[in-house]
């Protein structure tokens, strides 16, 4: 599963070759001139905005299909923050440095390494900017660190579906390519060469809008399949092989080596009270890059899926067994029954009229009650929490 | 062989390959691209060989450094950019475009052309810091894992660009 993150010094490695791919791409596009790129301001030349938005939609299709697939975990993705007015006054004035300059700093970078005079200079004009602002850093700070939003995508900002931004954000960039070609031949008088024949370009147009089509039906794994498949347990359809209250508390107060203990409830409860050899998961820890590595591959170790509830508990048991996972276990009645027939067990006062088998359990109960106590106290510090990976740190 | 320079690329299969090499990036290294970043560790590097009491002392400098804790250049947006360099070098050998030379409309003067590129340039560098990122970092990066700033940003840039673009018509028309 991505993002790979190689080593520091491997990746670094692999930036240099990415860079040389992107300033190949950005250079054979025309982006090392500034006539071209100022064109579109002007209404001559839309290169800029054919090459600039088709890369971003190939790139944000190609993220939402991966992510989709369980190939990119997205939790793990760079996703720049957002400040709302440091984002919108450094846009503005970027715009104002774009129609000044001819450039942006990656085309200025190209056109300086093919020797465009005027690409070196707007190079070394933004470095100057980068004085300017770290001069003026105290006077700007405020305004710099306003209004966090933190890593927010837009579809979230919007309160819509990822697939439905997707496909607005596609529909947009369609609707901007005809009609800049429109603007493009009234400007300058003639259609564009590089634009024939038309009938290309609307069998392209129309596999886009396909592509963005496809967006609708790829949400997030994590965002559907657990409540498509907690749907599932809600109308019984899932058989799962069960272990009993008194089964487990045996096999913990045996000290089982061959258990292994899976607790999906939330993280407050595991830290006041969790079971011996136990790790607290989430259900979305489990669509997580690295996440095999959390439940023991091992096919000898019964695996035992606990929650507060049985049905979350299964819930998180059939996307383990999806996951091609063997003997495992769904703790009955939840960590509900286990707290009440165990853990909180108390005698009843009187046993008059109870059948022997049943004394025998209520004895055995009340043992490992004490016995259990203790355990969960002696095990509370060994006990494992799984943590959020960070996110890759980028950005310029 | 001709000397004459080749065409440019066809503008959408441009931006199919710029989207696929965005997106092996973000599938490698988990981040997207970026320049005005590089920019920025030279700015650092400069000002810090010339002035280094004045980098410990100021704010932002401080931050920088705790931000980069391998050094000012030991950075994967550098080495990056530093491919940029000789990928567009490449790219402008193969095209027959390498020049040495002011690209600049008929209608306007070497000096006018110097002195816009080099303002442009200044505003585009302190914008991209206000922005976390220029058209490469925050714009084209953003969009592609739909983060809200990202897109903002873009629209600002594209948008600002079409406001100004009437005042500044004398350096292009």
């Amino acid at each position: 599963m991505g993002p790979l993150i190689p080593s520091e010094g491997l990746n670094l490695v692999i930036g240099l070759f990415i860079g040389i791919a992107f300033g190949f791409t950005l250079e054979q596009a025309g982006f090392s001139t500034s006539k071209k790129l100022v064109g579109m301001f002007y209404g001559y030349d839309f290169t800029v905005l054919r090459v600039f938005f088709t890369g971003g939609l190939v790139a944000m299709i190609g993220v939402v299909i991966l992510a989709h697939f369980g190939l990119l975990d997205m939790s793990l993705v760079y996703i720049n923050p957002t400040y709302l007015w440091s984002a919108i006054l450094g846009g503005l004035i970027m715009g104002l440095g774009f129609v000044i300059g001819g450039f942006c700093p990656g085309t200025g970078i190209c056109a300086a390494a093919i020797g465009k005079i005027d690409g070196i200079i707007f190079v070394i004009g933004t470095i100057f900017g980068v004085v300017v602002f770290a001069e003026g850093y105290p006077l700007f700070e405020g305004i710099y660190w306003d209004k966090y939003l933190g890593n927010v995508q837009m579809n979230e900002t919007l309160h819509i579906s990822q697939g439905l931004f997707v496909f607005l954000f596609m529909a947009f960039g369609a609707i901007a390519f005809i009609v800049t070609q429109i603007i493009e031949e009234k400007v300058n008088g003639k259609p564009n060469p590089v634009l024939q024949p038309k009938s290309r370009y609307i069998g392209f147009s129309a596999l886009i809008f396909l592509l963005g089509l496809s967006a609708f039906i790829l949400p997030n794994p994590e965002d559907y399949k657990p409540a498509q498949i907690k749907n599932e347990v809600e109308k019984g359809n899932y058989q799962v092989a069960y272990i009993s209250p008194d089964e487990l508390a045996l096999r913990l107060i045996n000290n089982d080596e061959n258990i292994k203990i899976y607790d999906f409830r939330p993280p407050e409860q595991f830290a006041k009270v969790s079971l011996p050899n136990s790790i607290n998961l989430k259900i979305v820890d489990l669509y997580r890059k690295g996440s095999n590595k959390l439940i023991s591959g091992d096919p000898q170790i019964k695996k035992i899926i606990i929650a507060n509830d049985e049905k979350d508990a299964i819930t998180a048991e059939e996307i383990i067994k999806n996951k091609g996972y063997k003997n495992l276990y769904v703790l009955q009645g939840g960590m509900q029954a286990f707290t009440n027939d165990i853990i909180n067990f108390k005698m009843p006062v009187t046993m008059a009229g109870i059948s022997p088998n049943l004394i025998a359990t209520y004895t055995f109960r009340d043992n490992a009650s004490k016995t259990i106590e203790q355990l969960i106290k002696d095990s509370k510090k060994s006990n494992v929490i799984v943590k959020d990976k960070k996110r890759v740190l980028g950005g310029c | 062989m001709s000397d004459k320079p080749k065409n440019y690329m066809n503008p959408y299969l441009a931006g199919i390959m710029l989207g696929l090499v965005l997106l092996a990036t973000i599938y490698i290294t988990g981040r997207g691209l970026g320049a005005s970043g590089a920019m920025k560790s030279v700015e650092v590097g400069v000002v810090n060989a010339i002035a280094p009491n004045h980098t410990a002392n100021a704010k932002f400098y401080q931050e920088y450094f705790q931000e980069h804790p391998n050094g000012i250049f030991n950075n994967w947006l550098v080495f990056e950019v530093v491919g940029v360099i000789l990928g567009a070098f490449l790219s402008g050998l193969v095209s027959n475009r390498l020049t040495f030379k002011l690209e600049r409309p008929e209608k306007v003067k070497s000096a006018t052309r110097i002195v816009g590129a080099f303002v442009g340039g200044m505003f585009f560098g302190l914008g991209a810091q206000f922005a976390r990122g220029c058209t490469s970092g925050a714009a084209l990066s953003g969009m592609a894992v739909l983060s809200t700033g990202g897109i903002i940003t873009m629209f600002c840039i594209f948008g600002g660009a079409y406001l100004f673009a009437y005042f500044f018509r004398k350096l292009w028309l």
